[in-house]
């Protein structure tokens, strides 16, 4: 069983780092925010009274690296089941639920990766984080968040067939999750409903933990992200591993 | 002995049932051609013998395991060649056959010599460690091949191995496939839409239409009884002159949304 575990996840990681073009491809949008957004507003939010708008976005920029990383390789299971490698794993004797595991755990790992790459990239830009031996905490905070929605992408893409469900996917949970988490401006001045959203989005506790690691504890509360990305995390795995077991294609 | 049996097979999609009822049996060692036209229920009934999808009704058993309670047991005495390639692409030829290895649990010690053997057998040898993706069309469906052989199947179910590959490719194909099936004994279950194919290689053919088989017999048979010279003659009177007319499917949405999104 290990062994398939291990094959699966080596393959996902085998496919990141031979598709250069790819792993470019995907730093150029998190760079854009850090450069726009960073350098564009940060004026505007020292004279607020902020601080320094590169330090606080990049934790953001980060989780929304690792995000959509995370996302795609889950939802790849789209089209992968239909015309990719997924149906060799579909036929092979193997249960269902270790075939999620191998794909998810290589999925998360190179969404974690993506978000060391960005944090690379944000420090070429100026981000300093406030104390090193946090490090180790902002990649727990990474993978965690990679393995939730590598496996919720994994989760929908099993009960989707088509294209179509992809978009919807990408402009009502995607796109939405990343603005309203928190990740470019602080949740605690947000109007009311927003802060509501805000809190159901489990988007919003990655990017408060990152923020807690990487800047210092007290800009969040660590231990209740550690607790609700935990807990989502697993039932998102467990859900995945149900899902995705029943797929018939 | 027979190696697939089926029985009362049956699936529908909503209101359309695509298998309605059908049995027939594939001797261990035929070169079964399972034919049909365009939504005849070839591919569906595929997937059910390859436990990719549940009937609604009907048994069936490939080398004397049920698939509806020993599912492993039906996965682990057949290969495929699937409609749509299902390698890696960016894997090599080498790593593809390695983790199909690991997944049906070949002993490690084993598995390279293995896989030298499958590959020199579609003369892939000495592509062994390119990506996938620098292979042509018909060096794919080889290297498909190899990897459906390489945990020695029982059966071998080939789902139109040849579409869209030159007379050259093809050619190696079925030389490929009647050798092994000489020498291995290893039963051939195909679907194909060229006829001159299927009556050059099939032990037996049944032609299905409609969700329901119209016959199983021998080429010769069935050339015999239909007085014709041709298995596609025969064929052509069986199933009648209209084109079926396809609605493009889901499937062909995200074909072409897949190469779009190819990176």
């Amino acid at each position: 069983m290990l062994r398939i575990l291990y094959i699966l996840w080596l393959r996902q990681l085998k496919r990141y780092v031979r598709s250069r073009a790819r792993m470019i491809g995907s730093l150029g949008q998190p760079l854009l925010f850090l450069v726009a957004l960073g350098f564009g507003l940060g004026p505007v939010y020292q004279k607020a009274g902020g601080g320094s708008y590169i330090q606080f976005l990049t934790p953001g920029i980060i989780a929304m690296g690792v995000l959509f990383t995370a996302m795609f390789s889950g939802i790849e299971v789209i089209w992968d089941k239909q015309f990719g490698f997924l149906k060799e794993t579909l036929v092979a004797p193997v249960p269902r639920i270790v075939i999620m595991a191998g794909r998810t755990l290589g999925g998360a790992t190179v969404a974690t990766l993506q978000g060391v790459l960005v944090l690379g990239l944000a420090s070429l830009v100026g981000f300093r984080p406030t104390n090193l031996a946090l490090l180790p905490l902002a990649l727990a905070f990474m993978f965690l968040t990679a393995l939730l929605f590598t496996a919720l992408g994994t989760a929908l893409a099993s009960i989707l067939d088509d294209m179509q469900g992809f978009q919807l996917i990408m402009n009502f949970l995607i796109m939405p999750m990343f603005f309203l988490s928190g990740a470019l401006f602080p949740l605690k001045d947000a109007p009311g409903p927003m802060g509501f959203i805000a809190a159901l989005n489990p988007l919003t506790y990655g990017v408060d933990g990152l923020r807690g690691a990487l800047l210092g504890a007290s800009q969040s509360s660590m231990p209740l992200d550690l607790l609700v990305l935990g807990v989502l995390t697993a039932g998102c795995l467990v859900l995945g591993g149900r899902l995705f077991s029943r797929i018939q294609i | 002995m027979d190696i697939i049996q089926v029985e009362g097979l049956t699936k529908a999609f909503g209101g359309f049932t695509a298998v309605d009822g059908i049995s027939f049996d594939v001797g261990a060692g035929e070169i079964f051609a399972f034919l049909g036209p365009n939504g005849a229920g070839k591919t569906t009934t595929i997937k059910m013998l390859t436990t990719l999808l549940h009937p609604d009704r009907g048994k069936i058993i490939v080398d004397g395991h049920d698939a509806a309670s020993d599912q492993d047991g039906v996965r682990r005495s057949f290969g495929i060649v699937f409609q749509d390639p299902s390698l890696d692409e960016e894997l090599t030829a080498r790593e593809n056959m390695e983790l199909h290895g690991v997944l049906y649990r070949l002993p490690s010690k084993d598995l390279a010599a293995r896989i030298e053997e499958m590959l020199r057998f579609v003369d892939l040898l000495d592509r062994k460690n390119q990506k996938v993706k620098t292979f042509s069309g018909g060096m794919k469906r080889r290297l498909e091949i190899a990897r459906g052989l390489l945990h020695h199947p029982k059966v071998l179910f080939l789902d139109e191995p040849t579409v869209g590959l030159d007379p050259q490719t093809r050619h190696h194909i079925w030389e490929y496939l009647q050798r092994l099936n000489k020498s291995e004994g290893i039963t051939v279950f195909l679907t194909t839409h060229y006829m001159d194919e299927a009556e050059k290689v099939a032990t037996r053919v049944a032609i299905i239409d409609h969700g329901k088989i119209l016959v199983q017999q021998t080429p010769a048979e069935l050339k015999a009884s239909t007085g014709k010279s041709s298995l596609e003659e025969a064929f052509i009177q069986l199933t009648g002159h209209g084109i079926r007319h396809e609605e493009a499917s889901s499937n062909d949405h995200l074909r072409a949304a897949r190469r779009m999104w190819r990176r």
